[in-house]
């Protein structure tokens, strides 16, 4: 059988040995005993989207998460899909978020979470420069397992943006320790199977990826995917380090609680997360 | 040249590769394992080819068009798909990805589907093999495939209607992946065409290379020895165009994939990365996926199997493009002349043919009918009253 040569998704560079921007900022904050809080924005829905940045990091995030809407979200359920299909509706494209984002100081890290084809296509090297402009310091990429970082990774690498890897219960024991050594910032735990979304309870599965994780890595990791409710967010970190919370958070932000009602529900969450 | 087996990551040239979520890398990984093992086990082979011979009724004949050849002044052989079990090419593929998922344990598949016409196959092999199927089709792609849907229902499967952005192919696409992703530990992806991560394209050409097979052998004992001028196909992922084109890669014959102007990922599209794969693809500059416009909603995709971009880009097969309304004339055409009423998709194919016959006069051209036209008849009657 003929293989063709050329084969660009093989190289996966090593991550650099050095500590990114928002890596240090959550290990600082777990080593004063705090559980970290990461809370998950559709950048560019609403007029008031940076107000909720604002307001959510006030209110006790770690670190933000800000979505950069992309057509086809294959891993996000209803609520962040229709946050971003309305986003983009009304005009929001990653050069208006950035750009956007460029005005806020939130005092914490920011991390951009978008799908691959954005970033393809404005090329590796202008979206890593254009993420360090911005002062973003990490991008989690859902679609780009590790199999296809390495171009996208090298150029992040060079601009010293982290690429935030996830991990699935559906990864085989020997398949965690790559991942964990190619993740920087932060090991994304996926808590269940399945696409982002609230749930009732608090899968099982996320304890069990969070364990297996925390076994192998020292880096934070932080669970998302079906994280709900305070209640929740309390539970999962007796094993991880933290959350991220999107479509809790989004869904009150669609419903048009404002700046107001995200911040509440966030104090809310940090304050279980800190009386735990 | 015959057609290249992807490289390790997957790829056909720079296309290709796996981008899909983590959750769903292991997934792809052992698919890619277990269809290895099982295409080199020559039971998995024979098991596939009874199935194809006893059920779908392989193989498919070859028909030469008199009548259509002197009004055209083309000698046009069709490659007869439309005459396999469920009414199309769909059916090769299905049964062998059906035969996979049970070896690989799998009791359930999950499906996207356009047409209806590889949802149908699907419910069509899940319920021959005993298994549960839900095919995820696209709220206007319901509408104006009525029958297909009711045929599903009528086969056992669960068709869930989608109800996000174009709700047609390239959404039921996506809402399939989202189930895949909460069910991948019981569930095998039945993914239609030659798209989506690898090793699917690689997967699904191989299971569809017995067209193109049968129609070099059709065509050299027809020609006696000799090829065809030109192979012909339509393209919306491309499953059925790789499917042919295989057999006559090796050859002087020209590969002409056409596609729907709305929806001409090779001939409007740049290279982009959708539903697992990178490819050309219809995009605005910021790499949103437009929207696809196509009479024919088996065509009605914004992407395109990723080793058609690669015969592309190398020059091996080029891409043309029709107009609905080509289409439209191309559908009463062959029913007029050759007493066989075609899907809307190899209609495509035949408006190519049709438009450039001066180009055309005295070669010989072999298209695949990858479809019959019964589940258009309703659409059509309304279109031409």
């Amino acid at each position: 059988m003929s293989v063709s040569p050329h084969d660009e998704g093989l190289d996966i560079p090593v991550a650099p040995t050095e500590i990114g921007t928002l890596e240090r900022s959550l290990r600082s904050s777990r080593e004063k005993g705090r559980k970290l809080l990461v809370p998950y924005i559709t950048g560019g829905f609403g007029d008031d989207w940076l107000e909720i940045v604002r307001a959510v990091a006030d209110a006790g995030a770690d670190a933000i998460e800000i979505g950069i809407p992309f057509s086809d979200p294959v891993m996000d359920g209803p609520i962040i899909q229709e946050a971003s299909e309305l986003a983009l509706s009304g005009g929001a494209t990653p050069v208006t978020i950035l750009d956007q984002l460029r005005t806020v100081d939130a005092g914490v890290p920011l991390a951009v979470m978008t799908y691959y084809n954005l970033v393809f296509r404005m090329g590796h090297e202008r979206f890593a420069a254009a993420l360090a402009q911005a002062g973003v310091s990490a991008a989690i990429l859902p679609d780009l397992p590790l199999e296809e970082v390495g171009p996208w990774a090298v150029a992040a690498d060079a601009h010293d943006v982290e690429t935030v890897l996830l991990a699935a219960p559906t990864a085989p024991d020997e398949r965690l320790p790559k991942v964990v050594a190619r993740t920087r910032g932060f090991v994304y735990a996926v808590g269940l199977l399945g696409v982002t979304g609230e749930r009732g309870s608090l899968a099982s599965s996320s304890l069990v990826i969070a364990g297996r994780l925390k076994a192998i890595t020292d880096k934070p990791v932080l669970v998302g995917v079906g994280i709900s409710n305070a209640q929740q967010a309390v539970e999962i970190s007796a094993v991880a380090d933290g959350v991220v919370i999107g479509s809790a958070l989004m869904r009150r932000v669609v419903e048009g609680e404002g700046p107001a009602g995200a911040a509440a529900f966030i104090s809310e969450v940090r304050s279980a997360l800190d009386a735990s | 040249m015959t057609l290249q087996d992807p490289s390790s990551s997957g790829r056909f040239g720079e296309f290709g590769g796996r981008f899909v979520p983590e959750t769903l890398m292991p997934a792809c990984l052992e698919l890619e394992e277990a269809f290895r093992d099982a295409w080199a086990d020559q039971s998995f082979r024979d098991e596939l080819d009874a199935l194809l011979a006893d059920y779908a009724g392989r193989p498919s004949p070859l028909t030469e068009c008199h009548r259509l050849s002197e009004e055209l002044g083309v000698r046009v052989l069709l490659k007869r798909e439309d005459l396999n079990h469920t009414g199309s090419h769909k059916i090769n593929n299905v049964l062998g990805q059906a035969l996979l998922a049970k070896r690989m344990g799998k009791s359930r598949l999950v499906a996207e589907t356009g047409a209806g016409q590889h949802g149908v196959a699907s419910a069509t092999a899940a319920a021959l093999m005993g298994m549960e199927c839900k095919v995820f089709m696209g709220e206007v792609d319901m509408e104006r495939q009525a029958l297909n849907v009711f045929r599903m229902r009528l086969l056992g499967a669960e068709v869930v209607p989608v109800i996000s952005g174009s709700r047609t192919l390239k959404d039921a696409v996506n809402e399939a992946m989202r189930d895949w992703v909460a069910t991948v530990e019981t569930t095998h992806y039945c993914l239609g065409s030659v798209m989506g991560p690898h090793p699917y394209p690689w997967m699904v050409r191989e299971f569809h290379t017995v067209i193109g097979k049968e129609a070099r052998e059709q065509c050299d004992k027809l020609l006696n020895g000799g090829i065809p001028d030109v192979v012909t196909a339509c393209v919306g992922g491309g499953s059925n165009a790789i499917g042919i084109f295989s057999g006559f890669v090796d050859t002087d014959a020209e590969l002409v994939g056409v596609e729907p102007a709305g929806g001409a990922a090779v001939g409007r599209g740049t290279p982009g990365v959708v539903h697992g794969m990178k490819s050309y693809l219809m995009q605005d500059e910021f790499g949103q996926v437009q929207e696809a416009h196509s009479i024919s909603a088996g065509l009605d995709y914004p992407g395109v199997g990723p080793e058609h971009s690669y015969l592309s880009s190398i020059g091996r097969a080029r891409y043309e493009q029709v107009t609905d309304a080509e289409v439209i004339d191309a559908f009463q055409l062959l029913s007029r002349t050759e007493g066989i009423i075609p899907a809307l998709e190899p209609a495509h194919a035949l408006a190519w043919v049709s438009r450039d016959r001066a180009k055309l006069a005295g070669r010989i051209v072999l298209l695949n009918l990858s479809g019959r036209g019964d589940k258009d008849v309703g659409q059509m009657m309304e279109i031409l009253g």
